[in-house]
């Protein structure tokens, strides 16, 4: 896990400075970016900024881009080539949102893109749903189970059982609710008898 | 009194509800990381990591919405790390000593049964922000509900040793519970405007489902009288002095450092 103060004693002080881009307080549900309205937008522009903001891996989960995961919302292009991103942590307190931002304002560097903002925004809130299936196929590949579907009007669901990632049998145990990330339980396979990561279902 | 110096009062009331939820979130964080290397095994220490960690990922929302609407240019670094202890908001409960582990599973199931009503309450804010906050804890709160009902269950549960800690873990924190529903602190002009929740009318859902875990822990709810606090009024234990010292004696020695 990465901490989130690295040069604090505990993990529980909030970070301070060091950011590489302003970051917009979280901006109220149905307002865009303040930037992104007025603007007429640039769509071939806009298609390649999106093609390559989403392309940028989850730095926890390298396998899943930011796009598998569902956290990139929205990314504009105005007129005077001023690029807005708006990502969604999936837990609050994810750490990795930092170095995503920074993974974004770089990887549209390389492409020519000077000025990035990228924005933060919590609402809608975010679920496991907001994964694509090849994200959650993907995920099985690297050895982690995926979310299962959401019931959106029920409670949170607790997984009774899952399938190994590396066997595939269905004889497994939970170890412990909270794993190597926020968004992570540990579990193991009663089988193989190999460790693996569960997707936790929000 | 004119408009503007009704908006200015809504303000200042609004900013000041803001401020007690995130403080309470981020020193209960902040108590949480103390256990990181020290916790009775390693998942545990990840689970309580990643619980401060929840916790203060809302604490960083909570701050910086306060900041925006006070409008005085304080971001959440400025809050966190530059008032003082008088100026800090959270109840009692979460800044003592985290004493031994039962004692901070009692106070984990206190605290998170208590935000996950708050929680689920806020969701209907006429806040939007405080509404998309809430939708994001909500979740996160039942987790850390479940967290703390399994450990109270198993100590409870166990052997005659952790059924004694067990018990003794709720009857240090029951008391200092009281003071999650203290409403005082809140302007009538933040309920009036839908903005807040008012705390005591959690008090009756949180106790059934606080009672419901006690009683399957075998353990009895104390019937103890509630603690002489303050913390709403900035009124703090000795203990948080000290809490404050380790979380911004940093940025305070070095203004304005990164990394």
């Amino acid at each position: 896990m990465r901490p989130a103060n690295p040069t604090s004693g505990s993990a529980g002080s909030p970070a301070a400075g060091g950011r590489p881009t302003r970051v917009a307080p979280p901006s109220r549900p149905g307002q865009s970016h303040p930037g992104s309205a007025p603007h007429r937008r640039s769509s071939r522009s806009t298609d390649l900024a999106r093609e390559v903001a989403g392309a940028v891996p989850d730095p926890e989960i390298p396998v899943l881009t930011i796009e598998d995961l569902g956290i990139l919302r929205d990314v504009e292009v105005s007129p005077d080539g001023h690029v807005h991103v708006t990502i969604t942590p999936t837990y609050s307190g994810c750490p990795a949102m930092d170095a995503i931002r920074a993974d974004v304002v770089e990887a549209l560097g390389r492409e020519g893109y000077a000025e990035v903002t990228v924005a933060l925004v919590l609402s809608p809130a975010w679920t496991t749903d907001w994964m694509s299936e090849a994200g959650k196929q993907k995920l099985v590949e690297y050895g982690i189970a995926p979310p299962a579907a959401r019931d959106p009007e029920g409670p949170v669901a607790l997984t009774l059982s899952l399938r190994c990632p590396q066997c595939g049998s269905p004889d497994t145990r939970e170890l412990s609710r909270f794993g190597s990330t926020a968004c992570k339980s540990l579990w193991v396979c009663n089988s193989c008898r190999e460790p693996f990561d569960h997707f936790k279902t929000i | 009194m004119n408009d503007v110096a009704a908006e200015r009062e809504l303000v200042l009331a609004h900013v000041r509800y803001l401020l007690a939820l995130a403080d309470d979130t981020l020193v209960a964080s902040q108590r949480l990381g103390e256990w990181i290397a020290s916790a009775p095994e390693l998942e545990e220490d990840v689970a309580l990591a990643n619980i401060g960690l929840d916790l203060l990922g809302q604490a960083r929302a909570l701050l910086t919405h306060a900041g925006g609407r006070e409008g005085r240019g304080r971001d959440e670094d400025e809050l966190a790390y530059f008032r003082d202890e008088r100026d800090f908001l959270n109840v009692q409960l979460v800044e003592r000593d985290n004493g031994d582990f039962a004692v901070t599973m009692a106070r984990l199931l206190l605290l998170a049964t208590y935000l996950h009503e708050l929680w689920t309450a806020l969701l209907t804010s006429t806040d939007e922000t405080l509404a998309a906050i809430a939708a994001k804890a909500v979740k996160e709160a039942d987790y850390h509900v479940d967290h703390a009902r399994m450990w109270v269950l198993r100590l409870g549960g166990g052997t005659e040793e952790s059924h004694r800690r067990m018990q003794a873990g709720l009857d240090a924190e029951w008391p200092y519970a009281e003071e999650l529903f203290d409403d005082s602190h809140i302007a009538p002009v933040v309920l009036e405007t839908g903005i807040a929740v008012d705390p005591a009318t959690l008090r009756e859902p949180w106790l059934r489902r606080v009672e419901a875990v006690v009683d399957q822990a075998t353990l009895t709810l104390p019937d103890s009288r509630p603690a002489v606090t303050g913390g709403r009024r900035g009124i703090h234990t000795e203990q948080m002095g000290y809490l404050l010292a380790e979380m911004q004696h940093l940025a305070r020695s070095h203004p304005g450092a990164s990394w």
